[in-house]
C-alpha cells in the first residue's frame, strides 16, 4: 500500500473500557526439560490468579473466552497445541482461538483478547502466550525460524533469519548511523542495560553484568550485530486477564492493585522486505507536516521511506494507538517502554518509528539517558525507562508469550508492584537463581502509563499495548 | 538402497515415485544427575514435501536458462499502471490484475546495485551456500521494489555495481540459481555450474 483511504485511517474505537486485571508468568530459560508447557502455562495462570488473592478456580470461573497465542508450531511438532492447553487449564468447552504472528504474537493475542471484550462478546477473557524453542538442535531451530521468510525467495539463502533481518540494520548502520565508532558503542550500551536489569529480574534468562567492550568483543553474527547485540531463543509462558469495567472492579475486590485500561493497535509490512514501495511518512501526532522533507540531505540514502531502514509496521502501530488511547506525545505522556529489542540496532529504529525521537535520531534516546532507569549521566530518574525487564535480549524470547511477558512487566510498575514481585526470595529459590548481592529496586516511581511494542521479524505485524492508571487517563472520554 | 522421492504432475495430479521419508528409532532422553531417569524421548522424522511454485514457476525455469524475469502491471484501469516488480509478483498489489511477465535481464546487467548488505557467519541447518553467506539486496532502475540475493564474489558494499550470474550447468530450480557478481568479473572466474 502506497496511499491510504480515510476508511483506513480511522481512529480504532472500542465500543466500551477494557481492563487488566492481571497478568503472571513462568519462568524463562534456554531449556526447560522437567515441565511441559501446561505446566508452564499453569504457573503463569496461578500467578496471577495469586497476584488478585484469589484462587485459580475462581479466576477461571469468571472467563468467557479465551485467546492463546503460539507461534511456531513446527518446534512442538504439535499442531492444535492450543486445544491442548487449553484443556489442561480445565477451560474446555469455552470458546478458544489460536493466534500466530511470529515475534508479535504476544501482542496480538491481547489485541484479540482487548476486542473480545470491547466488543462485549465476552466480559472476562483470558489471553496466554507460550513457546518452546528447546525441541530441536540450535542450527534446526534456526532452520525452523528461517521458516519465518518467504520459503521460495528467502529462506533457502542460507536458512538463516537473522540475514533477512540484518541487511536493514546494515543500510541503518551505514545511513543513520553513519557507521560511526560512536554509533555502534551506543549499540552495545543497550545490551549492557538490558542484561543488567536482567540481573534483577528472577524471570530472566540472561542476567549479565557485562561492559561495552565485552559487546564490542562478542563474536560477530552478522557484522555490525554480534552475539551479545541479539535476543534470546527461550522456553516460558505468559498470561492476562482482560476484563470489561464490572469485572474488573468485581475481580480486584481482595487485590492491593487496581484494574488498569488497556488499548492494542496493530500494523502490519511486507513479509518480504524487497517489497517494500516507497510512500509518504505516516505523521504521529508529536510530528509536524514539514519535519522529514531534508531527511535525505541530513541523512544521504535516508530519503527512501520506510526503505530497509524504518518499520512501517511499527510506524502504523503508534499511529492507531496514540490516537486510540490520546497519546500525542509519547515522551511526554508514558512513564516507561517494554520494547521489542529482538537486535540492539533494531530497538534505536523503533525509537524513530513510535516517534520517541525523530527518525534519524533514535540513539539520542540512549545516549540522553532518557532510556534508563536511572540516567547514568544525571542520576535523576530516566524520562522514559524502557525494557528494565531485560528486554528480550535480558529476559526472554519464549515469541508467543513476549508481548504479555512486556506488558505484564508495565503493568507491575503502574501496579507499584514491581519490588514485590521481582524481589521475593522464594521466587529466586523456586526458579533456582540467585538474587544477586547488589540487588536493587528497578520501580519506576509514580509511573501512571506505559505501553508495549510486539514486533515480528522484519516487521510484518506490530503491536502497541498501552496501559493507563483509569485515574491518570489523558483524556476522560478515552 | 532408497531412492529420493521424485514427483510429476500428469492429468492435474501429483505421481509419486521413491521415499518420501525415512525411519528412525526413538531414543529415550535421561537425567544424567538424577540417577537417569527418564525425562522424555526423541522423535527423528525425516520427510519431503510437495510444493507447487504455481504462477511463479516461469521465474524458477528461466534463471536456470540465463534469464531473470519480472512483471509489470498493465491494467489501463489500475492508478499504479507500469509499476515493476522484482521479486517477481504474480499479481499487481494494487488492482490485483494478472501482471506482465517481462524479461529484465538486461536491465539487470546494466543497472544493479547493491541498496544494503549483510554478512553472515551463521546458518541454520540444510544451509548449502559456502560460509559466510553475502547477502545482497538489489535495486533496478525502473523497478518499484528491490531483490535479496546473494554475492558470490567480492566484499559487498552499498552503491556497489554487480551483475548477475545464473546456475545454467544442473540447476536446482531454487532461488540460489540466481547469484551476482561485481561488475568486471571475468567469466573464467565464476563459481562451478554458473555463467552470466
Ligand atoms: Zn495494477
Amino acid at each position: 500500500m502506497i496511499k491510504f483511504s480515510q476508511q483506513q485511517l480511522k481512529v480504532p474505537k472500542l465500543m466500551r473500557p477494557v481492563y487488566l486485571v492481571t497478568a503472571g508468568q513462568s519462568k524463562f530459560d534456554r531449556a526447560i526439560p522437567e515441565k511441559r508447557t501446561e505446566e508452564l502455562c499453569v504457573d503463569a495462570f496461578t500467578m496471577a490468579s495469586g497476584m488478585l488473592n484469589i484462587s485459580a478456580a475462581e479466576l477461571k470461573s469468571h472467563i468467557h473466552s479465551c485467546y492463546y497465542g503460539h507461534f511456531a508450531d513446527h518446534f512442538g511438532d504439535q499442531l492444535l497445541g492450543e486445544a491442548v492447553i487449553h484443556d489442561r487449564l480445565g477451560l474446555d468447552p469455552l470458546g478458544n482461538i489460536g493466534v500466530k504472528t511470529g515475534g508479535a504474537t504476544g501482542g496480538s493475542t491481547l489485541w484479540e483478547a482487548v476486542k473480545a471484550v470491547a466488543s462485549g462478546y465476552s466480559d472476562c477473557v483470558l489471553a496466554m502466550g507460550w513457546e518452546r524453542m528447546d525441541e530441536v538442535p540450535t542450527d534446526e531451530g534456526n532452520f525452523l525460524i528461517s521458516c519465518a521468510a518467504d520459503k521460495d525467495w528467502e529462506s533457502p539463502l542460507g536458512h538463516i533469519y537473522t540475514g533477512y533481518y540484518a541487511v536493514m540494520a546494515q543500510r541503518y548502520w551505514q545511513i543513520f548511523g553513519k557507521a560511526e565508532e560512536s554509533f555502534r558503542r551506543t549499540l552495545a550500551e543497550i545490551s549492557v542495560k538490558n542484561h543488567g536489569y536482567a540481573r534483577m529480574n528472577p524471570f530472566a534468562q540472561s542476567p549479565m553484568s557485562i561492559t561495552v567492550e565485552d559487546v564490542l568483543k562478542s563474536p560477530v553474527v552478522a557484522y555490525p550485530l554480534r552475539a551479545l547485540d541479539c535476543c534470546l531463543m527461550s522456553v516460558g509462558a505468559a498470561c492476562a486477564i482482560i476484563c470489561d469495567e464490572e469485572t474488573a472492579v468485581k475481580l480486584c475486590k481482595d487485590a492491593p492493585h487496581k484494574p488498569l485500561r488497556i488499548w492494542v493497535a496493530a500494523g502490519s509490512h511486507t513479509l518480504r522486505p524487497a517489497d517494500r514501495r516507497n510512500m509518504e511518512i505516516p505523521l504521529l501526532p508529536n510530528e509536524k507536516p514539514d519535519q522529514y522533507k531534508n531527511l535525505g540531505r541530513e541523512f544521504p540514502g535516508g530519503e527512501r521511506y520506510p526503505g530497509f531502514s524504518g518499520f512501517l509496521g511499527a510506524r502504523m502501530a503508534a499511529w492507531y494507538g496514540y490516537r486510540m488511547a490520546g497519546v500525542t506525545d509519547p515522551t511526554e505522556d508514558l512513564d516507561l517502554l517494554e520494547l521489542h529489542d529482538a537486535f540492539t540496532i533494531s530497538d534505536v529504529q523503533t525509537y524513530e518509528d513510535i516517534g520517541v525521537r525523530p527518525y534519524g535520531y533514535g540513539r539520542d534516546y540512549v545516549e540522553s539517558g532518557d532510556c534508563y532507569h536511572t540516567n547514568p549521566k544525571t542520576g535523576k530518574p530516566g524520562k522514559l525507562p524502557s525494557n528494565i525487564s531485560g528486554g528480550l535480549i535480558g529476559c526472554m524470547h519464549a515469541v508467543g508469550a513476549t508481548g504479555i511477558m512486556q506488558t505484564f512487566e508495565v503493568a507491575t510498575h503502574i501496579w507499584n508492584r514491581w519490588a514485590e514481585i521481582h524481589g521475593d526470595e522464594k521466587r529466586w529459590k523456586e526458579f533456582n537463581r540467585k538474587k544477586p548481592a547488589d540487588w536493587k529496586d528497578l520501580q519506576v516511581k509514580g509511573a501512571r502509563r506505559g505501553m508495549a511494542i510486539s514486533h515480528a521479524g522484519v516487521g510484518s505485524h506490530v503491536t502497541s499495548t498501552i496501559l493507563m492508571d483509569p485515574d491518570h487517563l489523558i483524556k476522560k472520554e478515552m | 538402497m532408497s531412492m529420493f522421492g521424485q514427483v510429476y504432475v500428469s492429468n492435474g495430479k501429483y505421481r509419486l515415485k521413491g521415499d518420501f521419508h525415512h525411519m528412525t528409532p526413538n531414543i529415550p532422553i535421561r537425567n544424567a544427575e538424577d540417577g537417569w531417569k527418564l525425562m522424555g524421548v526423541t522423535n527423528p522424522r525425516s520427510m519431503t514435501y510437495i510444493h507447487t511454485y504455481g504462477g511463479e514457476a516461469p521465474f524458477f525455469e528461466a534463471l536456470g536458462k540465463g534469464k531473470l524475469l519480472g512483471t509489470r502491471c498493465d491494467n489501463e484501469g489500475c492508478e499504479y499502471k507500469g509499476s515493476v516488480y522484482q521479486p517477481f509478483r504474480i499479481h499487481c498489489p494494487d488492482c490485483l490484475g494478472r501482471n506482465t511477465i517481462i524479461d529484465m535481464t538486461a536491465t539487470a546487467k546494466k543497472t544493479a546495485k547493491v541498496h544494503t548488505f549483510m554478512v553472515c557467519e551463521r546458518s541454520g541447518a540444510f544451509n548449502i551456500l559456502d560460509k559466510p553467506i553475502k547477502f545482497i539486496n538489489i535495486e533496478f532502475e525502473g523497478v518499484d521494489t528491490i531483490l535479496m540475493s546473494y554475492l558470490s564474489l567480492g566484499d559487498p558494499e552499498i552503491g556497489m555495481k554487480v551483475v548477475p550470474i545464473f546456475r545454467k550447468q544442473n540447476p536446482t530450480y531454487t532461488i540460489l540459481d540466481l547469484s551476482w557478481v561485481p561488475e568486471g568479473t571475468p567469466e573464467k572466474d565464476l563459481p562451478e555450474n554458473f555463467g552470466f
